[in-house]
């Protein structure tokens, strides 16, 4: 049974059509990457998932678990076991690392999840959340609070960017850790060293889902494609 | 119940620890109204007290080179439903020394209280003071409290203040601090304040650096609900060459409150440098997205990102 249906949706700001019938499956425990050239829409596609304020399709569906969940709040799809971590993920003032990553269950232990992010613990857990931490550390934090709560589906948007070449391996340490779990993962990623561990991969581009397959397939295609900003006329393939 | 027992009683309500009155390793000044309760000082530290109906004067004084372990306990508090509490202090710090005060308010019960501190405090030369005042107030709203403070920073001289008003109605709250900051000398000034009700808070903070190299900083941290309102202003000049300020001020606003920042910077040596940032309006909608999508209500969320910037 698949997890997560978007059907046919369609997403309007004002006079802009970001997405027109875009469609998109993710199955139980599948790891779907997600490509496309800044402004595609790939972040926005994230939110209508997760369900931000003003991030309501304008025509379509989304399927989490066979309900329709166009209507829930984003605490309400929380509860359901939807989560996202953020590309430039917020800092907080006066909340420990300790604190942040046990906020929603006290009794799991903080230090093993730093550490699948690539943490020491012993440095981090009693640091605090704002703007002492560097934009890498804040973004493993958010990884590691992110695999804390055992979702069902998570959503990563960029999980790479900002993190140097050398700590890719913890980024993707932590996806096979989703994966070990069980976790479906919406990976929205513009490299393709993270891009080919995903069991699929698709492409957006003009609104719509315009490549999907194999993620080396997937990557290759991206790689090659001719338009800088598509208008519809390149983005053809099938 | 003695008066004192009361007041230890209402403190040890409030989460703070009654054994310290009773440690003699503590210094402390203990007083009700314009009664003095009690009263310890301890190697290294003078204090003066004189007690009449219109408040009471105490004058402490630490001595050349003293170096205190354990902080000065100051507890002071109306009991009662309705009265008044002025006191005056004079503090001098002499040269090399260091130690930390820490006032407790205690008003548990009051409707129509009225608590005034005067103080004047002198950081001598490479002194260092470091003062918390933390209040615990009733639910009831009906108390004034107007805390002014003149404080002169000598050279090398540092003073930390920290201000916080969090549990109970805050009533009428006016802080008016003044510092001065000589030559390489530190002044840091927090106050965090929690709103609600018909709370009506006033913050007005001012840093003079006046000595060469001298720094300050004022961070203010306000939340405020219902109907409450808050005014923060912030001033730091800088008038000294090297001198380096900085003005933080954020509020946060729920429901029909009102919640003004006025940060004032003036510089008068070319070679002084002073920034300010203020924000103010509802939670950060990043903030509360994230903490939602880690599965928590918003009323949740909310809370979790106030009792933050008010830690």
């Amino acid at each position: 049974m698949v997890l997560l249906e978007i059907k046919s949706i369609s997403y309007r700001v004002k006079e802009k059509e970001i997405f027109s019938g875009l469609s998109l499956s993710v199955e139980p425990g599948e790891v779907h990457a997600i490509l496309g050239k800044n402004g595609t829409g790939k972040s926005t596609l994230a939110y209508l998932v997760m369900g931000c304020e003003g991030y309501i399709p304008t025509t379509g569906e989304i399927l989490f678990d066979g309900k329709a969940i166009n209507h829930l709040l984003l605490h309400e799809r929380a509860k359901l076991g939807i989560t996202m971590a953020w590309q430039e993920p917020v800092r907080f003032e006066g909340i420990s690392v300790r604190e942040y990553l046990t906020l929603k269950n006290k009794e799991i232990d903080p230090s093993k999840y730093l550490e699948m992010a690539g943490l020491y613990p012993g440095l981090y857990l009693n640091r605090m959340m704002d703007n002492t931490l560097s934009g890498g550390e804040r973004k493993r934090i958010e990884l590691a609070s992110v695999v804390a709560l055992d979702p069902r589906l998570v959503i990563l948007d960029e999980p790479d960017s900002g993190i140097d070449m050398l700590s890719i391996r913890d980024i993707l340490n932590v996806i096979t850790v989703f994966k070990e779990n069980g976790a479906s993962v919406i990976l929205i990623t513009h490299r393709e060293e993270i891009a080919i561990i995903a069991d699929k991969a698709s492409e957006i581009c003009n609104g719509k889902i315009i490549c999907s397959g194999a993620p080396v397939k997937v990557t290759q295609y991206y790689k090659t494609r001719k338009c800088e900003v598509c208008a519809g006329e390149e983005c053809t393939f099938v | 119940m003695s008066e004192l027992d009361e007041l230890l009683k209402s403190f040890g309500e409030a989460g703070g620890d009654q054994s310290i009155l009773a440690n003699t390793a503590f210094a402390h000044l203990a007083a009700s109204g314009h009664k003095i309760l009690s009263r310890r000082a301890v190697k290294g530290i003078e204090l003066d007290t004189v007690e009449s109906d219109k408040g009471i004067s105490a004058t402490v004084r630490l001595l050349k080179g003293t170096r205190l372990l354990n902080p000065v306990h100051l507890c002071f508090g109306v009991l009662h439903r309705s009265g008044i509490q002025e006191i005056n202090m004079r503090v001098n710090f002499e040269k090399d020394s260091q130690a930390s005060f820490i006032a407790h308010c205690i008003f548990p019960k009051a409707e129509k209280v009225k608590h005034i501190m005067d103080a004047v405090i002198h950081i001598g030369e490479n002194a260092t003071m470091r003062y918390s005042e933390i209040h615990y107030h009733g639910i009831y709203g009906g108390i004034e409290v107007y805390p002014k403070a003149r404080i002169i920073i000598g050279k090398n001289g540092r003073y930390f203040t920290d201000f916080l008003l969090i549990n109970g109605l805050v009533g009428k709250l006016m802080i008016d601090y003044g510092v001065e900051v000589g030559e390489n000398g530190v002044a840091e000034l927090i106050a965090r304040v929690f709103g609600h009700a018909t709370d009506n808070i006033l913050i007005k903070d001012k840093v003079a650096l006046n000595g060469v190299n001298s720094k300050g900083l004022i961070k203010t941290r306000v939340a405020i609900e219902n109907n409450a309102q808050a005014q923060v202003i912030g001033v730091t000049e800088g008038n000294a060459r090297g001198a380096r300020g900085h003005v933080d001020c954020m509020e946060i606003v729920k429901d029909n409150a009102i919640a003004k920042a006025i940060p004032l910077v003036k510089v008068s040596n070319s070679l002084a440098k002073v920034t300010h940032e203020a924000a103010i309006g509802s939670v950060d909608k990043k903030q509360l997205d994230t903490l939602m999508a880690h599965g928590l209500a918003p009323e949740e969320a909310v809370d979790v990102i106030v009792r933050g910037i008010l830690k």
